[in-house]
């Protein structure tokens, strides 16, 4: 039986991974694939409450059961708003540095 | 083993691998290729959930959108007659270590040593698992319409916002 500490599992796997990526990781692109773990896992959470809520998503929508793969949707339209922007970022520091890695951006460093 | 079950690990399993590829892999085209796995197998998850909508976004805005956004960054920020696309490590134990840390107080699931489980297996989970999945379409659409309109519509204006920011952070400006 698949219980809701399975998909828990699976999501708690998923967000160690991200953040050892996004930890051990120099190049900044490599970073932001460690960040979208990170938010597939939150959303995967997210989606696995609202399936196993005591609310009937079929039936009780308006009582709240859905409000989690709304929730879902929004962290979607986040992770795409700050792809775009963090990916300027990394060219403009590209441009400016001539690398990728972030721990070579050094220049406020005292 | 139900086929429910059987399917889920399927799922869970091609998640988990090709993320541990994501962060493990050196070169940054295995990193982006397994992160397209990664993606198929948590909207997959999505369809076990009864989540039809979000699975079909899963697919169309990551694979579709940031994934190819994050292939373009990985060509642009590299010298393009460099084939040997690598993406180096630092402090790779520390790492391991405080990432194996935060999963095994999140949700270790196995027990030993010491009968020692993760949060997810020592809360008492108020769950009803019994009804069944309906398309859930219809209700995300009346419920953006409705009681969320505010934050559909704010949302909107961040994502336009973004694109027009993004647009002239990378922008090559005469003056300087």
């Amino acid at each position: 039986m698949i219980g809701i500490q399975q998909y828990l599992t699976v999501s708690a796997a998923l967000f160690s991974l991200g953040v050892l990526g996004v930890l051990t990781r120099r190049n900044a692109v490599n970073v932001l694939m460690g960040i979208e773990l990170i938010l597939n896992s939150a959303n995967l959470n997210l989606v696995a409450f609202t399936r196993f809520s005591r609310l009937d998503a079929a039936r009780d929508a308006a009582r709240h059961a859905m409000d989690g793969q709304l929730f879902a949707v929004f962290v979607i339209v986040i992770a795409a708003a700050e792809v775009a922007v963090a990916l300027a970022i990394v060219l403009t520091l590209y441009r400016l540095k001539r690398t990728p890695n972030l721990d070579e951006a050094t220049s406020l460093k005292g | 083993m139900t086929p429910e079950a059987g399917i889920f690990y399927l799922f869970a399993t091609v998640t988990v691998a090709s993320a541990a590829v994501v962060v493990f892999a050196r070169s940054l085209i295995y990193n982006a290729f397994a992160l397209l796995f990664t993606f198929f197998g948590v909207g997959g998850l999505y369809l076990l959930l009864g989540a039809d909508f979000l699975a079909a976004t899963q697919l169309l805005v990551y694979v579709g959108g940031i994934l190819v956004l994050l292939l373009f960054g990985v060509m642009l920020t590299h010298k393009l007659y460099n084939l040997n696309l690598r993406g180096e490590v630092s402090q790779l134990t520390s790492g391991i270590v405080a990432a194996a840390g935060l999963f095994a107080v999140l949700a270790w699931p196995f027990g030993w040593p010491f009968h020692f489980y993760g949060l997810a297996y020592r809360t008492d989970w108020q769950v009803n698992p019994g009804h069944a999945p309906g398309p859930t379409t219809h209700d995300i659409g009346s419920l953006f319409m409705g009681r969320f309109l505010l934050p559909f519509e704010a949302a909107s204006i961040l994502l336009l916002v973004a694109l027009i920011g993004a647009a002239m952070i990378v922008r090559r400006r005469r003056d300087a």
